[in-house]
């Protein structure tokens, strides 16, 4: 196990520094449009340019990127979004935003995919489970951001229940801070119940019918205490490590919904960094991104284990 | 004891028929036959795949039969006359589809919307809900005459051209010029909705029995203004204001919007979706932008169903180290993110060769890795079986073990996961559209996200700009999913001949 942990952890460090490379190279690549953002006086540009290193060798710049930034933890100054400020700075004020939609909208969205998902799988081929069905198939399918412009349309705007845009300030507990982060949550929350759902559902209705919930039944259980003792906690091994996944997800954040709420979080940092060109956010956040995407990766197929002790990872 | 018995007592037990296996009453079912009959017994999976041909349908035939001069010349300067213009179908105006909104209005806007119906014949206040004659009128107004005049300054042969269609269809776009002076305050002047006595917040100032007091131009010059002169009109009114030198005149004219449409597209303005902020027929941006959609998605699904074949029939059939190398080339690209990878490109690529190159590269960098693995699995299952051995001790070589013998079996789970790939890709281009990061959009071209992302700001005021997009890529999405599922139980092995 101790060993299998490791090597993904290598793997994973491998997979990050290529990544790195790639984004590294391809951003020298492109035309020297940071440039212009110095300034318009060409000589302050020139001189800006060599003080910044541009002009050493590739190999020497991609040398001084990894001492500097990736170990060193500086990763330069903004160029254009936020002149002359701090990348990694900017970078740690967005993350709470971020994270407190996403922890709310989880806090709501976990139970409740969970209960219905139990729900459905218990009452199956009932009208219970159809109608649980085709509404899960809906919020699977329908993207995001159409939910999103309903929430808006129809609470903040029709019903006027929540402001429109997400408060700004930095009171992250406050009550009028709570109300704007509702339509949000909301539409980050539904698509991740319909899919908990389903997965659920599936997950318990094959428990259900298998071998053991026989025996359970056989040895005089009720149908709750089967159910409760036997099949959920089986069924919940393969749906735990997800949700623990989604956990660690959390942290990049929706760019859609950050971008129609107007949260001012990682993802909307990353979009405009990509239009505005900054190309040390961009570095940045790539990395980031890359990184979260791996660990929950990780969390996921290490939790397998961990869950169930049947499971041995990186078995031939 | 042992008892013999006579040969005598035996006999045929059927002296006269032939004895043979029963012959089959029924026809062979080949497999992908039996997909299909599986596929077609389960209802919602088949009104998914009517759903989808008839959203393909929409998107190949509308920008065919819906193009006119309106929506392929979108570089005129009067566009934006048409801006916001609501949902108009004659055969549902009934239903509310009929490119009218209701509004709450004070009393002198009220008489302003008015007075365009009383000078042009076609009145913007389409219905008086309430009133209380002089705070509020709650109305129902046309969009489609509301904005009312524009003042255009055209050049002779315009000016000539305009009046010569007048003279031909009877139908009035020129209107009397305006005595602007004693109008006063600038922007008043320049209010081409403005023909009457007003005070100086442009409230029309009524006559004792309610009348607007018409302030048109009656001295100067206008070019030999010669064709159809509005009612009441003795022939004295002018109808341009003309500036300029001999050499290059230009008519300032008061046109109005409903009708110069008519005599630049030739056709009454209608739009059945409506149009955007910026004057764009909605029906034939929203088709346009599907089927570039449907195309993107159905080419990067069939390249990578290529790529992934191939790769993941190598990995598969040869094993062992090559296995071993390629699976952790696919791991290390699995594991860089869609959106680093996408953004990567647009900044790096698409100056080069061209957007929607870039946005097909970042799809299949990194789309056909589950496609291979799926095939993996399948060569891994089949590769030790039987008859395989027996096509290889008959001589069958590599490349036909893999493609002719063990590929079949994999096909059913290829063609499902090559589908389910196409809502995916849809999805994410409405996504990446919709942030910005790609911009497909130009005066004929548009996506879905792009057109939701321009709708969103006017979303409480004009609802209908996103309605329609989102409306149509919410049903792609479904019907694509509940297809795809409906395709892989079809195709599911384990499922096979259960209904029978």
């Amino acid at each position: 196990m101790i060993r299998y942990v490791l090597r993904r952890i290598v793997l994973m460090f491998f997979v990050l520094f290529v990544i790195l490379t790639i984004c590294f190279v391809l951003v020298k690549l492109l035309p020297v449009v940071d440039a212009q953002q110095f300034g318009k006086d060409m000589n302050l540009i020139l001189q800006r340019r060599e003080a910044l290193g541009y002009n050493k060798p590739i190999l020497v710049q991609y040398g001084i990127f990894l001492k500097k930034s990736v170990f060193g933890g500086d990763w330069g100054i903004s160029e254009a979004l936020y002149r002359g400020q701090d990348v990694w700075t900017i970078f740690v004020s967005k993350i709470p935003a971020t994270l407190l939609v996403n922890l709310y909208s989880m806090l709501f969205s976990v139970p409740l995919g969970l209960i219905l998902g139990i729900y459905a799988a218990l009452k199956k081929n009932k009208w219970q489970d159809y109608t649980i069905s085709t509404v899960v198939m809906v919020f699977i399918s329908v993207p995001s951001y159409v939910y999103a412009l309903l929430v808006q349309y129809v609470l903040c705007f029709q019903l006027k229940l929540f402001p429109l845009q997400m408060k700004s300030g930095t009171d992250w507990f406050s009550w009028e801070m709570f109300l704007s982060v509702i339509p949000p949550c909301l539409s980050l929350g539904f698509s991740s119940v319909a899919s908990l759902a389903r997965y659920t559902r599936a997950e318990l209705a094959e428990v259900l019918t298998s071998d053991f919930m026989l025996l359970a039944k056989a040895k005089g259980l009720t149908r709750t205490q089967a159910t409760m003792r036997h099949a959920l906690r089986n069924s919940m091994v393969p749906v735990f490590p997800i949700i623990l996944g989604n956990f660690v997800g959390i942290l990049s954040g929706s760019l859609i919904i950050e971008k129609i709420f107007g949260i001012p979080g990682v993802g909307q940092l990353y979009v405009n960094s990509i239009t505005a060109l900054d190309y040390n956010f961009f570095m940045l956040l790539s990395a980031f991104y890359t990184l979260v995407g791996l660990v929950s990766g990780i969390v996921v197929d290490i939790s397998y284990g961990l869950i169930d002790p049947r499971i041995r990872m990186g078995e031939r | 004891m042992e008892e013999k018995i006579p040969k005598e007592k035996f006999e045929f037990y059927i002296r006269e028929e032939k004895i043979q296996d029963k012959e089959f009453d029924t026809k062979p079912v080949g497999y992908f036959q039996d997909a299909m009959i599986r596929f077609c017994r389960n209802k919602s999976s088949v009104t998914a795949a009517v759903i989808i041909i008839f959203l393909v349908l929409f998107a190949i035939f509308v920008p065919i039969f819906c193009d006119n001069r309106y929506t392929k010349n979108p570089t005129d300067t009067t566009y934006l006359q048409y801006g916001k213009l609501l949902p108009k179908c004659k055969w549902f105006a009934w239903a509310g589809w009929d490119g009218c909104s209701d509004e709450t209005l004070s009393a002198s806007d009220y008489y302003a919307r008015l007075a365009i119906g009383v000078e042009t014949g076609k009145n913007p206040i389409v219905k008086v809900y309430s009133t209380d004659q002089s705070t509020y009128y709650d109305v129902r107004t046309d969009s489609y005459v509301k904005n009312g005049m524009i003042y255009l300054t055209l050049t002779e042969t315009e000016y000539k051209a305009i009046q010569d269609w007048q003279n031909e269809t009877g139908v009035q776009v020129i209107y009397p010029a305006v005595d602007a002076v004693g109008l006063g305050l600038e922007a008043l002047k320049n209010n081409a909705n403005i023909w009457y006595e007003c005070n100086r917040k442009g409230a029309p100032v009524l006559d004792r029995d309610g009348n607007y007091v018409p302030i048109y131009k009656v001295t100067g010059n206008d070019g030999g203004y010669d064709s159809l002169r509005i009612p009441g009109d003795d022939g004295y009114y002018r109808y341009a204001q003309i500036t300029g030198s001999s050499g290059a005149v230009s008519y300032r004219v008061r046109v109005f919007t409903y009708t110069y449409f008519q005599y630049k597209y030739g056709f009454e303005p209608s739009f059945l979706f409506g149009t955007n902020a910026f004057g764009q027929d909605i029906i034939t941006r929203l088709a346009r932008a599907a089927r570039f959609s449907f195309l993107l998605a159905v080419g990067i699904s069939a390249i990578n169903l290529l790529i992934g074949a191939v790769y993941g029939a190598i990995e598969g059939y040869y094993g062992g180290k090559t296995d071993l190398i390629m699976e952790r080339i696919s791991d290390i690209l699995s594991g860089v993110p869609f959106i680093v990878v996408t953004s990567l490109f647009q900044l790096h690529l698409s100056q080069r060769v061209g957007v929607v190159h870039s946005l097909l590269f970042a799809f299949v960098l990194t789309g056909w890795i589950g496609m291979a693995s799926s095939t993996r699995m399948q060569f891994y299952r089949f590769k030790n079986q039987e008859y395989i051995l027996a096509a290889r001790t008959l001589g069958a070589g590599d490349r036909r073990l893999m493609f002719r013998h063990i590929f079949p079996n994999a096909l059913g789970t290829l063609i499902t996961t090559a589908v389910l790939i196409i809502p995916n890709v849809v999805y994410s281009e409405s996504n990446l559209t919709y942030l910005g990061i790609v911009n497909l959009d130009s005066a004929t071209m548009s996506s879905i996200g792009s057109m939701l992302s321009a709708g969103q700001p006017l979303l409480s005021t004009y609802p209908h700009i996103i309605l329609f997009p989102a409306i149509y890529i919410s049903l792609m999405m479904i019907s694509f999913n509940l297809f795809g599922n409906g395709l892989r139980d079809a195709f599911n092995p384990s499922l096979r001949g259960t209904e029978n």
